[in-house]
């Protein structure tokens, strides 16, 4: 037999990081994959592992990312989970962006004390299940930001940017019918006012909704100055249609599909001018590794990363060092370091509040640690437009909107 | 002004129900069969229209594209799927029909997923032919909504002279009536099957790309894509092609009024629980002949 140089090189390329040579540590991450802010979630985990095993691994022992498609359904991931504790022996799992789905997944990492972190579910019911039934429940931790205080951030950018620039004094929110934006939407009927800025109606459109001629025709007709979204299961259809039609009215608030690079072309551009929120944007140094991150993956993928692919990157990272500063993947060990968690992710610097909070497991918010950004699409491209100290531009709007007097 | 602006919107998507269901019940009406892979067929046109649409070759050629791939399942959807089942010995003769409504409603879903694992499911919208809006009597009214209205019906009347003025198109109306006496005045019917499997596919295709360019479209919609078109040939009566267009002014007017009047969060149930009433009282449906 031959042995060519490119065997000899190849071999001693694989024996070099003996560590890496030890059983992995296997991390699952359950996501709907034919979305595409889903598969940003798997996606962005296989960049962490691989960067992570190429640093040398966890311990000695490097991460492998099992990934499982929920098809968006609770059952779906429901079973994953139990596969992923059971049969493939996972340490740690990273599920799904729907509250409904984390929400069902919540009860299972408890019986089976399985580590479990969403980056992209939003409902305050998560973290307030872990601060009622800690004992139970410690091993669930919440990678994204409540739907409260999401909504805070909406408000409190609104005061600078519809209210201070644009002299907005009415709205009208907008919302999915969904687990996640019940909490939003009290919070905007508390926060909007406070910030200056009256809610005339409150709509609530069922996820299912195709057309929104009907529901912008009603707004409209309330001459409202602004309209507030609380959005994400729709995203692409409303925004074509607002476009379509002409609605003369700026669209603000969340819109998670809008986080997505692609939505520019799922839209065809029409989402030109509308204003979402983020928590890490590609435009925007939000920490040292958010830019670095975006590229990347935008060169890996083709594609820059959704709101849940950001917090998916982070949270491999901070269940390895979890591990790591546990020394071992006993479950309450890794849930012990996990809430010592100190981590300058993507999305800012990240620490998990105590048990005894309402937030218990949930991110801590406000200077210093994490605080949001609202992004506007300029022309194809989101410009961050706010916090003022970041942002990389100024709001502009297409020509059929007019903005209040 | 709600009453005018509820006309127009409803005759918009009336007209584009129509177009949608009239390939299903001419299908129905001439071979029989009942294609529960119209919606798929219908989202595929839409996402081919607006990936091709995409690459910067303009709304026009995107369209065609649409059509163009709805042909082509069309297609497939008939020598691959519909006829070895028709043509098949061992499958008892009065079992086809659930065959063949098995096999369209599998086909389908497979259509579906492999639409959502190359494109996902994000919802596409095909970029409409016209932009811009218009004003009617103060109502403001996308010209894409026009247009959409104005080539479904365009679409429509051509059929219409087909079938009523052609050599060709006659031959498929008296296919629908009696196919044993056709074949004894000398006529192959499976060319005539292969013809309103082809007209199928140009209309499920137009269908599709206006759907796209209007509401814009999801692999998550085929389902309730034929289901719509299902309800609207039911009403109508089962392969009756007047009878459906009469539904489907029927179904989008209701679904409109309910939309604009009571909650757009419930605009189909009016129409299900018409459904079920007509099922009851009338189950040939308005003009159903069977």
């Amino acid at each position: 037999m031959r042995i060519s140089s490119g065997t000899i090189v190849l071999g001693l390329a694989l024996a070099a990081p003996a560590a890496l040579a030890a059983d992995p540590i296997k991390i699952g991450v359950i996501a709907e994959t034919s979305a595409i802010s889903g598969v940003g979630i798997p996606n962005a985990a296989k960049m962490a592992a691989e960067e992570i095993n190429a640093a040398g691994g966890v311990n000695g022992r490097p991460i492998e990312i099992v990934d499982y498609d929920d098809h968006n359904s609770a059952v779906d991931a429901v079973r994953a989970f139990q596969r992923a504790a059971q049969q493939d022996k996972v340490s740690a799992v990273i599920a799904s962006y729907i509250s409904e789905v984390v929400l069902a997944l919540e009860p299972w990492a408890g019986r089976l004390k399985m580590p479990l972190i969403t980056p992209g579910a939003a409902s305050n019911e998560i973290t307030k299940r872990v601060h009622d039934d800690y004992d139970h429940l410690k091993y669930v931790f919440h990678g994204y930001l409540a739907s409260t205080q999401i909504a805070d951030v909406v408000c409190e950018a609104g005061k600078s940017l519809m209210v201070g620039d644009l002299h907005a004094k009415t709205s009208v929110i907008m919302s999915e019918d969904a687990a996640w934006t019940i909490p939003l939407d009290e919070e905007y009927l508390k926060c909007l006012p406070a910030a200056g800025i009256k809610v005339l109606d409150h709509i609530r459109l069922s996820p299912d909704t195709t057309d929104f001629t009907p529901i912008f025709n009603k707004i409209e007709g309330e001459k409202p100055d602004v309209i507030v979204t609380g959005i994400s299961h729709v995203g692409v259809q409303p925004t074509v249609q607002w476009q379509q039609q002409q609605v003369p009215i700026p669209m603000y608030g969340v819109s998670s599909q809008a986080t997505n690079s692609t939505f520019w072309k799922d839209t065809n551009g029409a989402t030109d001018g509308v204003i979402f929120n983020m928590f890490s944007a590609p435009d925007v140094a939000v920490t040292p590794k958010t830019i670095p991150f975006a590229k990347a993956y935008q060169a890996k993928y083709g594609n820059l990363p959704g709101y849940a692919a950001y917090t998916s990157y982070d949270d491999v990272y901070m269940w390895a060092d979890a591990i790591r500063k546990a020394g071992s993947t006993d479950p309450d060990k890794i849930v012990e370091a996990m809430e010592k968690t100190e981590y300058v992710g993507t999305i800012g610097h990240i620490e998990f509040l105590p048990k005894d909070n309402t937030f218990a497991h949930g991110m801590r918010i406000g200077p210093g640690y994490i605080t949001g950004l609202m992004v506007q699409w300029q022309k194809g491209n989101p410009v961050t437009v706010w916090p003022a100290n970041v942002a990389s531009g100024k709001m502009t709007f297409p020509e059929f909107i007019k903005l209040p007097q | 002004m709600l009453g005018l602006q509820i006309l127009i919107d409803g005759f918009a998507i009336s007209s584009l129900y129509a177009l949608g269901a009239i390939g299903f019940t001419l299908i129905f009406g001439v071979s029989g069969v009942l294609n529960l892979s119209h919606g798929a067929i219908m989202v595929v046109a839409a996402v081919i229209a607006w990936w091709v649409g995409g690459f910067g070759s303009g709304p026009y050629l995107g369209a065609l594209a649409g059509v163009a791939a709805s042909l082509a399942c069309a297609f497939f959807t008939y020598r691959v799927i519909v006829r070895p089942i028709q043509n098949s010995r061992a499958i008892p003769r009065e079992e086809k029909e659930i065959f063949v409504l098995t096999a369209t409603l599998l086909w389908g879903i497979m259509l579906q997923e492999a639409t959502a694992y190359f494109f996902t499911n994000n919802p596409k919208t095909v970029r409409p032919l016209v932009e811009g809006v218009i004003m009617i009597l103060g109502v403001r009214t996308p010209l894409n909504e026009i247009l959409t209205a104005l080539l479904s019906w365009i679409a429509i009347g051509l059929l219409y002279l087909l079938v009523n003025r052609t050599r060709t198109g006659k031959s498929l109306l008296a296919a629908s009536m009696n196919p044993r006496g056709l074949t004894l005045l000398g006529f192959e019917l499976s060319s005539i099957y292969v013809l309103v499997w082809a007209i199928y596919g140009v209309l499920a295709g137009i269908a599709g790309v206006l759907l796209g360019a209007f509401l814009g479209v999801s692999s998550d919609n085929a389902g309730v894509l034929t289901a719509s078109a299902f309800s609207i040939v039911v009403l109508g009566g089962l392969g009756s092609v007047s009878g459906s267009l009469i539904a489907a002014y029927v179904v989008g007017y209701l679904e409109t009024m309910t939309a604009y009047l009571v909650n757009p969060s419930i605009r189909t149930v009016p129409v299900l629980l018409l459904l079920v009433a007509v099922v009851y009282v009338r189950p040939q449906g308005l003009l159903g002949r069977r």
